[in-house]
């Protein structure tokens, strides 16, 4: 867009430019505050003021969460219910979406609109939760990856995504001597890798954020997330990593707070560039209408 | 009809129909699709047993439910939790704090993304925008509880960043984080931080849809800045904007649950406190199995009749509509 260079046009281009310059850094600015304490030594943290690159650099509190398990043990928590999530909800979400994409098995109209009423209308958290008590899956890990197998909304979008597959690519696969499971596995996934990817990066993503189905479902503290440790440490400023008394000339709580931050976050910073190249497309997809 | 579209006259299962009973085309359409239904059958029992059973299990409101004897075996007591929570005073606290919150969400969140798509359309650098719109998309995806962290860290009386400005400045500090008076500014402010960005996404697909041609004609015929974004940028948003006014109108009883449980304290309860929030303290810590299931269902309910009359005003504004 080439605009006429009026003055006016000129302050108004200052102005947006500087404006969404600063909007942008205001969006980023307090993960780099919070890594950068999170790294620097409790004197200079003790001194105050907005640290955005430390002076005296430390690693004193990054020490001091590893030195106790209860970290350690949520990040492997966090990362079994996230890999074993996602997993559980491509395999449930396509193995669904892929009969329902095709327009001519019967009773599909029915099960698509059974499936589109839970987005309207649910049970709610109480019976939900006794639900899943009579099952016996309280207290396991079980009890964050079961209950959200498969998202309405997705599956969808997945039908809809499938059924724009060609069917003579399936047709060829059919006359090959494979069923329909093989057909899915064999032609339909490996032609829908960007889409599954993308449902992937999602999924994934709200596993690892998931906080309150934790609180839930699980009692038991040696079976938390990371998000429920980092909600114990850093809002309920309870000092349940570890059970020391902090020393605090040599950490302030306040990095070690910052550092169970980072760590909570640091998994979605590095799949980010993945998720921004997918997501636009995820976006799309959505509103394929069907 | 779609049973003869996949069977066209002439082929052998159309033939083959011509002498069967209906329900003879139904168990040979079956056996057909045996792989399909079999494909089918995880996520058929998922839907029922993490949805269905949970709905049935809402008539829990009418009863006085005891974990051992189930949804099935409980004595029913027809509106009794209902009567009692309409009778409670915290029913108009719930009412009033859930619709102040939606209200203020309409009136400060909501016009933001669309200022700044519209914002962010007009900047001619390629890879500006790209490096404002990779930082400000990052928000959305760190977890309620970072956000809240974050916001704890910052805001806080005790050496918060913030606070020790405001104390420089003014010499006196102020309690964000427990003061009543500040708990939905926090909300929104919070919801901004993280959302906004983010919601730009859907405005910056429609405007990519715009032919620039539009534009260049519009200078030709000497339109201004603020004429181009008024009859060609704006039009070329309006049916999303009122799409996405009315799904917000659809989830008006929606407040956000995790963010506002994390952001309760004992101190802002009283302005704080939603239907959401309340079904989980009173079903979950004070064991009011039943009562609490009431209130559920009030704000389901109430919550369906909203998305269903939102979606009819969106047919009626001409809108495709969502359902």
């Amino acid at each position: 867009m080439v605009q006429d260079k009026t003055i006016g046009n000129r302050i108004f281009d200052t102005v947006n430019y500087t404006l969404l310059l600063l909007i942008a850094l205001l969006c980023v600015m307090p993960f780099i505050y919070v890594l950068a304490v999170s790294f620097t030594s409790p004197a200079e943290v003790a001194k105050g003021g907005l640290i955005l690159w430390p002076k005296e650099w430390s690693l004193a509190s990054y020490r001091y969460i590893f030195s106790t398990n209860t970290l350690v043990r949520s990040m492997l928590v966090s990362i079994y219910i996230t890999v074993l999530g996602t997993l559980i909800n491509l395999i449930f979400t396509s193995l669904m979406a892929y009969p329902l994409a095709k327009t001519h098995l019967r009773g599909r109209q029915t099960i698509l609109l059974a499936v589109l009423f839970t987005m309207l209308f649910g049970g709610g958290m109480i019976p939900t939760y006794f639900v899943v008590k009579a099952l016996h899956l309280t207290n396991t890990l079980w009890s964050l990856m079961i209950p959200g197998a498969i998202s309405a909304f997705n599956l969808i979008v997945l039908k809809n995504f499938f059924q724009q597959i060609p069917d003579g690519l399936e047709d060829s696969a059919r006359i090959d001597g494979c069923n329909e499971v093989g057909v899915l596995f064999r032609i339909v996934l490996p032609l829908s890798l960007p889409a599954m990817a993308t449902f992937g990066l999602f999924y994934a993503v709200g596993h690892w954020n998931q906080f309150f189905n934790a609180i839930l479902y699980i009692n038991d503290n040696t079976k938390w997330p990371i998000q429920v440790l980092l909600r114990e440490v850093v809002i309920l400023a309870s000092s349940s990593i570890g059970d020391s008394t902090i020393d605090s000339t040599e950490i302030q709580p306040l990095t070690i707070r910052m550092a169970v931050i980072v760590f909570a976050t640091i998994p979605i910073l590095l799949v980010y560039p993945f998720l921004q190249k997918h997501f636009a497309k995820g976006v799309m997809l959505g509103s394929v209408k069907g | 009809m779609k049973q003869e579209m996949y069977a066209p006259a002439g082929t052998p299962v159309a033939n083959a129909r011509a002498g069967k009973s209906k329900i003879g085309y139904l168990i040979k359409d079956i056996v057909r699709d045996k792989w399909l239904y079999l494909m089918l059958l995880p996520g058929i029992f998922y839907f029922i047993i993490f949805k269905y059973i949970p709905m049935y299990g809402v008539t829990m409101a009418f009863q006085d439910y005891k974990p051992y004897l189930g949804f099935f075996e409980s004595p029913w007591v027809g509106f009794k939790h209902f009567e009692r929570f309409f009778s409670e005073p915290q029913f108009g606290m719930l009412f009033r704090n859930t619709v102040i919150l939606a209200m203020y969400n309409l009136l400060f969140f909501f016009p933001l993304p669309i200022v700044l798509s519209l914002m962010m359309n007009e900047l001619r650098h390629a890879k500006f925008k790209n490096f404002v719109q990779t930082l400000v998309y990052i928000p959305h995806f760190v977890s309620w509880v970072v956000v809240v962290g974050i916001f704890y860290i910052l805001f806080t009386t005790e050496n918060g960043i913030l606070n020790e400005i405001l104390y420089q400045i003014t010499g006196q500090k102020i309690a964000f984080l427990l003061e009543a008076e500040w708990f939905r500014t926090m909300i929104i402010s919070q919801s901004i931080w993280k959302e906004v960005g983010w919601g730009t996404v859907i405005f910056l697909a429609a405007l990519a849809g715009v032919d620039l041609q539009q534009y260049e004609a519009a200078r030709i015929d000497g339109a201004g800045r603020w004429r181009q974004l008024w009859h060609i940028t704006l039009p070329a948003i309006r049916s999303t904007i009122i799409i996405l006014f009315i799904l917000r109108l659809g989830n008006f009883m929606d407040s956000g649950f995790e963010h506002i449980y994390l952001m309760l304290t004992p101190t802002n309860r009283e302005v704080g406190d939603v239907f959401d929030t309340y079904v989980y303290t009173i079903g979950m810590t004070q064991a009011q199995y039943s009562y609490s299931a009431a209130v559920g269902i009030f704000k389901s309910v109430i919550g369906l009749i909203l998305v269903l009359g939102a979606n009819w005003l969106a047919k009626k504004f001409g809108e495709e509509g969502i359902y």
